[in-house]
C-alpha cells in the first residue's frame, strides 16, 4: 500500500466565528422574550398597553403637571382645576411629617437623634466593618438612654426610688448567693453577674435622673415619622430579648414552660394588631394599680412589643431547628451547662441565621406602624392624614399627593430594608449552598 | 474495677444536693413560673375589678342583651331599631366574614396569576408582575386602604354624574350599584336545575378520575362541569317562562332606588385586601413553582406536554405542597388584616365592637369578644388547611 500524501493539512484553527444573526444580538433576544408566539406577542402588546396606561396616569401627575412652588391652596389650583400634585404642600408641611408638633427650637434633638442613629447603624450593617461588638452594644445600651433623655428631657426624678432600688436589688443578690449555695455552684461568676446588672441598671436610672436642662416635650407633642421609627425601633429591640426566650421556653423540656410559650405565642399571632393596640390604650389602665398611670405612647409601645416578641419568637425558633443536633451534642459532650451551650454554642449561630428573618419582621413592624393612627397617635401616616384638614391647602389633590408622598416614603424604607435582607440571606448562605 | 461505680456514688452524695438533679429544677422553675403567673393574673384582677368600680361600670357579658341605639350601615341579617348589641356584634362578625371570604377567593387567583406571570417567559410581562410585587409589598396596607377608599371611592362623582355601564351598573361615591335579581313563581326549578348540575359534576369528576386511574384516557372534566353548571340552570329559566327579573337601580332626585348597593367602604377595604395580599400570594406561588425540580419540567416536556398542560398537570399539584403552609398563613392575614375597616367604617366585628365599646364602655368584655372571633377564626382556618394539606401530601412508603 502506497501511502498517498494528504494534499491539505490545516496547521492552525480558524478563529471562531461569531453566532448568527438568528441566535444573538437585541432582535434575537425579542424573538425570544417577546415575540416567540402569536400568544405571546399579544400578551407582550397587553403588557405594554398596561405599562402606557399607568406612566401616562402618574408621569404627568407627579412630574409633568406638578406644582412645585407656592405657599397656600392657590398655587396648586390653576384655571379653578388641579391636575397635577401639589408638592408645594408637601414641602410647607415637611416637618410635620418628620417631627409631628415637636417644638420647633428644640428640633435640633432629634436631629442629633437621627444623625447618631444612623451613624450607628450604617457600620453595624456593613459586615466588613470591624468593631461589631462595640457597636451593637453602643446601639443597645448607651444610644436608647441618650435617645430616651433627648427625646423626652430626660430629669425623671428617680432618687426617691434609689433607696427602694437598693433594697430591692441587695434581696435579689441575697437570693442570687442563697441559691448558688444551695446548689454548691460557684458563687463568684453569678454574684459578678448579678451586680454588674444591679450596677448598670442603677447608672442607667442616675442618668435618667440628672438635669439636663433640656426642656421637657411631652410625647403627645411626638409625630410623624419620628414616632413610626421610635415605635418600629422600640418595638424590634424590646421584641428580641423577648422573643428569644420564648422560643427557648417553646423549645424547652419541660412542659408548663412550653405550655406557657406556646399559649402567649399562639394568642397574640392569632389576633390582629388593631386589638391589641385597642387592649393596650383602653384596658391596660384598668390593669394597672391605681395611681400608675402609663403614656399613651408608652402603652401603645409595650402592645407592639408583646404582639412582635410572639412573631420574633417564631422567627428565632426556626434558627434554633436548623441548627444541627451534633451543635447540641457537641456541648453537652464538652459538658457546658445549658446557659453556656445556649450562649456561647447554639444562639450565636441561629441568631445569625434568622437575621433576614429578623429584617423582615422588622419590615412588617414598620409597616404596622402606621395602625397607632387609629388609636390616636401621629405617625407618619396619621400626620400625613391630619394635615388634609387644613384649609390652606384645601385642594382635590391635596390627598393624592399626601398618599403618593407618604407611600414613596414607606416604599424607600421597606424596599432598602427588603433588599438588605436578600444581601444578608445570600452572605450567610455561602456555606449551605451546593 | 470494682470500686470504680462505689467511687462515683461516694462522690455523688457527697455533692448530691437535690438541687443539681434536673428533674428537680425542672419542678422548681416551673412552681416559681406558675406561682409568678398566678401572682401577676391575680394582681391584674384584683387591679380591674377596683377600677370598674370606681368608674361604675358592670362587669359581665350582661350589655350584650340591651338595645343597641345603633344600626350598622351594612348588614346581613334583619337589624331593626330594637336590635340589641350582641346582634349587632353578630352582623359584625357576619361581615368580618363575609369580606374575608370574597377577599381570600380574589387574592387567591391575583395571587396565582401574578405568582405565574412573574415567571413567564415574556419579559414585559414578568417584569409588570415584578413591579406590581415590589411596589404592593412595601407599601402599608392601611396607606393602600387609605388611598383606595379617600382618594379614589370617595372622589368618584356624586349621583347625578355617576359612571355607568349599560345603565346597569352605576358607580359613585355612594357605592356600586348593580341591578337586584328578583325571584318569582316558579323559579325553584332554576335551583333545583343548578343543584341537578352541581350533583352531576361531582359524579362526572369521580367518574373522569376512576377512569384515567384505569386507562389513562383523560376526560375533560372540569368544562363539562362548567356547561352543565351554566346550561342546565339556563335551560331550566327558559322552559320555566323566564320567571327572574331584574330591579334596576334608577336614580330618583338625588339617589339612586332600587337595585343592590355595594357600600364604598366594602369596596375600598375588598380592593385593599386583595391586591395587598395578592402581592405576598404571588411571591408564595413563585417560591412554591421554583421549588419543583426543573427536571420535571422537562421531563413533561420530553413527554410532549405543551407549555399549559406541564403547568397545570405536572407543576401546580407538586409546588402546592410547598405553597399550602404560607398560603394557610396569609389567608389568616388577610382575615386579621380585614379589622382594619374601623379605620373607614366598615362595620365588621372590630368597628362595631368599636361602637359598642364607646356606648358601653365594656371594654374587656368587647376586647374578649374580638379575641374570641380572631383565635376561633384562626384556629377554624388552620384545622382546615391542615386537612388539606394532608390529603394532598406525598403520601409515602
Amino acid at each position: 500500500m502506497s501511502q498517498k500524501p494528504f494534499s491539505f493539512v490545516r496547521k492552525e484553527m480558524l478563529d471562531e466565528r461569531s453566532a448568527p444573526i438568528s441566535s444573538q444580538g437585541p432582535l434575537y433576544w425579542m424573538h425570544q422574550n417577546l415575540l416567540s408566539s402569536i400568544p405571546n406577542a399579544l400578551l407582550t402588546l397587553f403588557g405594554i398597553f398596561v405599562i402606557y396606561q399607568i406612566l401616562s396616569a402618574i408621569i404627568p401627575f407627579a412630574l409633568l403637571n406638578a406644582v412645585w412652588e407656592g405657599s397656600d391652596r392657590e398655587a396648586c389650583i390653576a384655571n379653578g382645576a388641579a391636575h397635577g400634585a401639589c408638592w408645594a404642600y408637601v414641602k410647607a408641611y415637611f416637618p410635620q411629617f418628620v417631627y409631628g408638633r415637636y417644638p420647633d427650637d428644640q428640633i435640633w434633638r432629634v436631629n442629633i437623634v437621627f444623625i447618631v442613629g444612623a451613624l450607628g447603624l450604617i457600620p453595624a450593617l456593613i459586615p466588613s466593618i470591624p468593631f461589631k461588638r462595640a457597636n451593637v452594644l453602643f446601639m443597645l445600651l448607651v444610644f436608647p438612654v441618650m435617645t430616651f433623655i433627648l427625646l423626652t428631657g430626660g430629669n425623671l426624678s428617680f432618687e426617691d426610688h434609689i433607696l427602694g432600688f437598693i433594697i430591692g436589688f441587695a434581696i435579689i443578690l441575697g437570693l442570687g448567693a442563697l441559691i448558688t449555695y444551695a446548689t454548691q455552684g460557684k458563687m463568684k461568676p453569678v454574684l459578678l453577674t448579678l451586680s454588674a446588672i444591679g450596677v448598670g441598671i442603677a447608672i442607667i436610672y442616675a442618668v435618667m435622673s440628672i438635669d439636663f436642662g433640656l426642656e421637657p416635650v411631652e410625647t403627645a407633642n411626638w409625630g410623624g415619622f419620628l414616632v413610626t421609627l421610635v415605635i418600629a425601633i422600640t418595638g424590634i429591640v424590646a421584641s428580641l430579648p423577648l422573643g428569644i426566650v420564648l422560643a427557648l421556653g417553646r423549645r424547652s423540656q419541660m412542659p408548663v414552660v412550653r405550655l406557657v410559650s406556646i399559649i402567649f405565642i399562639e394568642f397574640w399571632r392569632g389576633v390582629p394588631l388593631i386589638t391589641v393596640l385597642f387592649m393596650s390604650s383602653v384596658v391596660l389602665p384598668l390593669f394597672l394599680p391605681e395611681g400608675v398611670n402609663f403614656d399613651k405612647l408608652l402603652r401603645a409601645l409595650i402592645g407592639v412589643a408583646l404582639f412582635s416578641a410572639a412573631y420574633m419568637a417564631e422567627v428565632v425558633r426556626g434558627g434554633l431547628q436548623a441548627i444541627p443536633k451534633g451543635q447540641y451534642e457537641g456541648a453537652d459532650a464538652l459538658g457546658l451547662t445549658f446557659w453556656q451551650s445556649t450562649g456561647l454554642i447554639i444562639m450565636p449561630q441561629a441568631l445569625k441565621l434568622v437575621i433576614p428573618g429578623i429584617v423582615n419582621t422588622f419590615i412588617g413592624l414598620f409597616k404596622d406602624t402606621t395602625l397607632v393612627l387609629i388609636i390616636g397617635l401621629f405617625d407618619l401616616l396619621g400626620q400625613v392624614q391630619s394635615s388634609f384638614t387644613d384649609p390652606t391647602w384645601s385642594t382635590p389633590v391635596t390627598s393624592h399627593t399626601g398618599y403618593l408622598f407618604a407611600a414613596m416614603t414607606f416604599w424607600i424604607f421597606c424596599f432598602g430594608m427588603s433588599r438588605y435582607s436578600i444581601f444578608m440571606e445570600n452572605r450567610l448562605h455561602t456555606g449551605h449552598k451546593r | 474495677m470494682a470500686a470504680k461505680p462505689q467511687q462515683t456514688a461516694e462522690r455523688s452524695s457527697a455533692k448530691g444536693s437535690i438541687f443539681n438533679d434536673p428533674k428537680v429544677r425542672g419542678i422548681i422553675y416551673q412552681l416559681l413560673l406558675v406561682a409568678g403567673l398566678v401572682y401577676f393574673f391575680w394582681s391584674i384582677v384584683q387591679n380591674a375589678s377596683h377600677n370598674l368600680e370606681k368608674q361604675n361600670i358592670a362587669s359581665g357579658f350582661g350589655f350584650l342583651g340591651n338595645t343597641a341605639g345603633f344600626l350598622p350601615n351594612q348588614t346581613l341579617i334583619d337589624l331593626s331599631a330594637t336590635s340589641t348589641y350582641g346582634q349587632a356584634l353578630l352582623a359584625g362578625l357576619l361581615n368580618t366574614l363575609l369580606i374575608a371570604v370574597i377577599g381570600i377567593f380574589l387574592a387567591t387567583i391575583v395571587g396565582f396569576v401574578m405568582g405565574v406571570a412573574r415567571l413567564s417567559n415574556n419579559w414585559v410581562i414578568s417584569k409588570l408582575a415584578t413591579m406590581y410585587i415590589e411596589i404592593v409589598r412595601n407599601i402599608p396596607l392601611l396607606l393602600q386602604l387609605f388611598f383606595w377608599y379617600f382618594a379614589v371611592l370617595r372622589s368618584l362623582p356624586h349621583p347625578k354624574q355617576s359612571s355607568s355601564i349599560f345603565d346597569t351598573f352605576f358607580l359613585n361615591n355612594r357605592g356600586l350599584y348593580m341591578p337586584r335579581p328578583v325571584f318569582e313563581d316558579g323559579s325553584g326549578s332554576i335551583l333545583l336545575a343548578l343543584v341537578i348540575a352541581i350533583v352531576a359534576s361531582i359524579g362526572i369528576s369521580i367518574w373522569a378520575k376512576r377512569r384515567q386511574m384505569a386507562t389513562g384516557q383523560r376526560f375533560p372534566a372540569f368544562l363539562t362541569s362548567l356547561g352543565l353548571i351554566i346550561i342546565l340552570p339556563f335551560l331550566a329559566y327558559l322552559v320555566s317562562g323566564m320567571p327572574v327579573s331584574y330591579d334596576y337601580a334608577q336614580l330618583k332626585g338625588f339617589n339612586f332606588k332600587g337595585g343592590m348597593k355595594v357600600i364604598p367602604e366594602f369596596v375600598g377595604l375588598l380592593l385593599a385586601l386583595t391586591i395587598y395580599t395578592g402581592a405576598f400570594i404571588a411571591e408564595i406561588v413563585r417560591a412554591g413553582i421554583l421549588a419543583v425540580n426543573h427536571g420535571q419540567t422537562e421531563a413533561a416536556h420530553a413527554l410532549g406536554l405543551r407549555n399549559g398542560p406541564t403547568l397545570r398537570l405536572v407543576i401546580i399539584p407538586q409546588a402546592m405542597r410547598v405553597i399550602i403552609p404560607p398560603l394557610t398563613s396569609q389567608y389568616l392575614n388577610l382575615t386579621k388584616n380585614s379589622s382594619l375597616a374601623v379605620a373607614i367604617a366598615y362595620p365588621d366585628i372590630v368597628s362595631v365592637g368599636g361602637t359598642v365599646l364607646n356606648q358601653t364602655g365594656q371594654a374587656i368584655e368587647v376586647i374578649a369578644v374580638w379575641m374570641i372571633v380572631y383565635l376561633s377564626i384562626s384556629l377554624l382556618t388552620s384545622i382546615l388547611m391542615n386537612w388539606y394539606n394532608r390529603s394532598i401530601a406525598l403520601v409515602e412508603r
